[in-house]
């Protein structure tokens, strides 16, 4: 088992920035698994019926709720920007450096805008309570 | 001299046995998964998500329903094939990976069965 050939470890690579979103793009989508896990809670807690639903929104409205949203929330958008790269690289275009660099910024860019869109529009749909820090 | 018999170079699947199932069901609901997610977040951050009633109403409509049965069914089917390479990079030894493949197959069916029933009760209710 031991002499079977490996791959080089990560540690011979020079450090790109475009190897951290590559890592990235794989935590998000560890995180983005146990948003799902939550969003399944939540549609629980709707078919419940109104009091459970509640329970749940007021357990969502704690800081600490809100602090792993926002991170959910990035995680998502960002596996779903890096996601479309990942995607147009299967078709084989936007293999190049240079373009792979520029396509990583973008892709930044585009993840931090619509995840600060998102937080913006869902603390209009959840009400007044998402405005202060307090439930 | 090859130890692979020529049936196994024509069919030519490697030693896992199952070719390129798993990468490309990946690429196929991550194709699937955009305009879902995407239309789910735009059309339930237009919700008042505090009303219970408002929530009901919206979810239980049949074409909202419909779609979003399968936003859960695909990000599980997506998230299970993601976890599961995680899993497999990461977890070397037998049992351990075993068990948490496992696991993580079992969290996932029960996740799309639970979201699915959830929005099902809604909407047939």
């Amino acid at each position: 088992m031991n002499q079977r050939p490996l791959s080089p470890h990560l540690g011979v690579y020079k450090f790109m920035y475009t190897m951290s979103l590559s890592i990235l793009h794989r935590i998000t989508g560890g995180a983005a698994a146990v948003g799902f896990l939550l969003f399944v809670w939540w549609l629980m807690a709707l078919a419940s019926g109104p009091a459970a639903y509640a329970s749940a929104m007021s357990v969502l409205a704690t800081p600490l709720a809100k602090l792993l949203l926002v991170g959910f929330t990035f995680s998502f958008v960002y596996h779903f920007c890096n996601g479309i790269r990942h995607l147009v690289w299967d078709t084989g275009r936007g293999l190049e450096r240079a373009q792979a660099r520029r396509s990583g910024a973008v892709v930044v860019v585009a993840a931090l805008l619509l995840t600060a869109a998102t937080i913006w529009f869902a603390c209009r749909a959840f009400g007044p309570l998402a405005l202060g820090l307090a439930p | 001299m090859s130890l692979r018999t020529p049936l196994s170079k024509v069919i030519g699947r490697g030693s896992a046995g199952e070719g390129v199932g798993h990468w490309w069901m990946q690429r196929v609901t991550a194709v699937a998964l955009l305009p879902l997610t995407a239309w789910f977040v735009i059309s339930l951050l237009g919700q008042p998500l505090q009303s219970y009633d408002a929530m009901r109403g919206w979810l239980g409509q049949p074409w909202v329903a419909v779609l979003t049965i399968l936003l859960v069914f695909t990000l599980a089917w997506h998230s299970k094939l993601g976890i599961q390479v995680i899993i497999e990079d990461y977890v070397h030894g037998k049992a351990a990976k075993t068990t948490l493949l496992l696991s993580s197959t079992f969290v996932h069916v029960g996740a799309a069965v639970s979201g699915i029933f959830a929005i099902l009760s809604l909407a047939l209710s």
